[in-house]
């Protein structure tokens, strides 16, 4: 049941989208980010939409998936609603108890829970149309400048290609480890919250000791094949801006400009 | 020079932690390995027999003698990654050698590390998948492979640096039967198709008995050097040192014992057939 977990939420396609340059694509999304904090005015979300629904249609992502995206997160929205709603001060609309809604905390809830569903359906975008290999070498790629200053760009996104590789092969031990271990009595299921705690540790132990190995065989093996850090290695697979990178670009920024007009206004 | 690898009175000293005492794992060793020629190194666990393969690509420095890999010192820290280049080795752990979670990337990391340019990459890697018969698979993941597979992958990404050698340290010991013949075809085809040096390190008999030449390590020394044949017939002393023979020696031996006389040099069971049904 482990050996077909996919990593991330990518959701394999051919759109235009999923073929933009990812460097393009983490910058829109920043970008996308930075605008819905520009937004003032509930009327603006419209552009916003007008955007996000063109990109979800082009990208042939369903919109099951993209929702799927708020569900972890249903508590932060939630809260941020309730404590916008009740704790803006303002012209009272409802009394429930001691709480107070008022018009101004009721425009508020709307105004922060949009924006808050519309940034992770943003976000999201990123990360279901764009392979997890391909975000980290674009993450590398944008990070390369910052290596001036001390930043290890390449040790990062080499950090993050191993543990792609490595995530499923260690879910496969600790199912492994763990019916080990059940084989021998070990219970994994009952008991308070501090006793399921105390029961993962003859998991973990295990678990950690073999990934201590793993990693140190894999430090021989990457030397034996002549690995020697970021300096003078090329790649098989160089990243291209096209055309359609550039457009895509450009239309985030007319997006960005919009709306700082608008509110400079 | 005709030598791939030359040992000189090789010494190999690790220190133990409890005591700080240096143990040698491998002293007074004298080997030289022939360019093109496929060589077997047995020897019981703790005999040194990986030590051995580690000192022929610079990843354990020796603690006294030489090795020479194509003619470079391992101890030049300048040659180092012509070195480890020329010398590629596969390990026993099929999972823990493999980088990237995309088997063709995979296969890129050698040759990305040595800086050749894209398109002779995405060359190179073809050709090492075709030649393990594994260009089908390019775009898996490696988790999703079985164990042959995924080691035949480590082959390829040894393959696509071009050595001139390839050190095998156990690599079937991990593998289910299916899995060793899959990666045993493999190594000999490379070395008779494509002609590079094969050391293989092994304890399975019958795989030893597919080489050229079979080096048998005992105690850090060497202990036996010669064709399989005039190894295999020397059964008393390899018990003696803890191996097995290869079943089909096994049986000429005891049947020598008995009185029927068994040509020596019989250690495939074809000869063995061949010879008892005359």
């Amino acid at each position: 049941m482990l050996r077909d977990i996919t990593l991330g939420q990518y959701y394999p396609g051919e759109s235009l989208i999923h073929k933009l340059d990812p460097r393009i694509k983490i910058l829109a999304t920043f970008i996308f980010i930075i605008e819905l904090f520009l937004i003032t005015e509930f009327i603006q979300y419209l552009w916003i939409l007008l955007f996000l629904g063109m990109v979800i249609i082009i990208s042939g992502v369903p919109l099951k998936f993209m929702l799927k995206g708020l569900q972890p997160l249903m508590i932060i929205i939630i809260l941020t609603f309730g404590i916008n709603i009740f704790m803006t001060k303002g012209e009272v609309l409802w009394t429930l108890g001691p709480l107070n809604i008022t018009r101004e905390g009721l425009h508020q809830a709307l105004f922060m829970g949009s924006r808050l569903i519309l940034l992770i359906i943003g976000s999201s975008v990123l990360t279901l149309t764009t392979k997890p290999i391909k975000l980290t070498d674009g993450i590398e790629k944008l990070l390369n400048p910052f290596k001036k200053i001390g930043l290890p760009a390449h040790e990062l996104a080499m950090m993050m290609t191993i543990a792609l590789r490595f995530i499923p092969t260690l879910l496969e031990e600790t199912d492994k480890i763990m019916k080990a271990q059940m084989a021998r009595g070990a219970d994994f299921e009952s008991g308070n919250l501090l006793k399921r705690a105390k029961s993962l540790i003859p998991l973990l132990v295990p678990l950690f000791i073999s990934a201590f190995r793993r990693a140190d065989e894999l430090a021989m093996a990457m030397e034996a094949r002549c690995y020697r850090g970021g300096e003078n290695r090329t790649r098989m697979h160089e990243l291209e801006f096209h055309y359609k990178d550039i457009i895509a670009f450009l239309v985030v920024l007319c997006l960005l400009g919009i709306i700082v007009w608008q509110r400079l206004r | 020079m005709n030598n791939m690898i030359e040992i000189k009175d090789l010494t190999f000293e690790y220190n133990r932690e409890e005591d700080g005492k240096n143990i040698p794992a491998l002293s007074g060793v004298d080997l030289n390995i022939e360019k093109g020629s496929f060589t077997a190194v047995i020897g019981h666990n703790g005999s040194g027999k990986s030590t051995l393969a580690k000192n022929m690509n610079a990843l354990l420095l020796p603690s006294g003698g030489k090795v020479y890999v194509n003619g470079y010192d391992t101890a030049d820290e300048s040659k180092l990654w012509h070195i480890r280049q020329a010398a590629g080795m596969v390990f026993q752990n099929p999972d823990n050698q493999l980088v990237s979670a995309i088997v063709e990337d995979d296969i890129a990391f050698g040759p990305e590390n040595l800086g050749i340019e894209p398109g002779e990459i995405k060359k190179r890697v073809k050709e090492s998948l075709q030649a393990v018969g594994m260009y089908d698979y390019r775009k898996k993941a490696p988790h999703l492979l079985s164990g042959g597979q995924k080691q035949r992958i480590a082959i390829a990404g040894v393959i696509a640096m071009r050595p001139e050698c390839i050190i095998f340290d156990e690599p079937t010991a991990m593998l289910d039967p299916y899995g060793r013949k899959e990666v045993m075809d493999t190594i000999r085809k490379l070395n008779k198709e494509e002609g590079i040096t094969i050391i293989l390190i092994t304890h399975f008999m019958d795989e030893a008995a597919l080489a050229d030449r079979i080096v048998v390590i005992d105690e850090g020394k060497i202990a036996l050097d010669g064709t399989p044949k005039s190894v295999f017939v020397q059964v008393e002393k390899l018990r003696k040192i803890g191996l097995e023979v290869p079943i089909v020696t096994e049986i000429a031996f005891r049947l020598r014992n008995k009185g029927i006389h068994v040509p020596e040099d019989i250690i495939s069971l074809e000869e063995m057939v061949n010879y008892l049904c005359q």
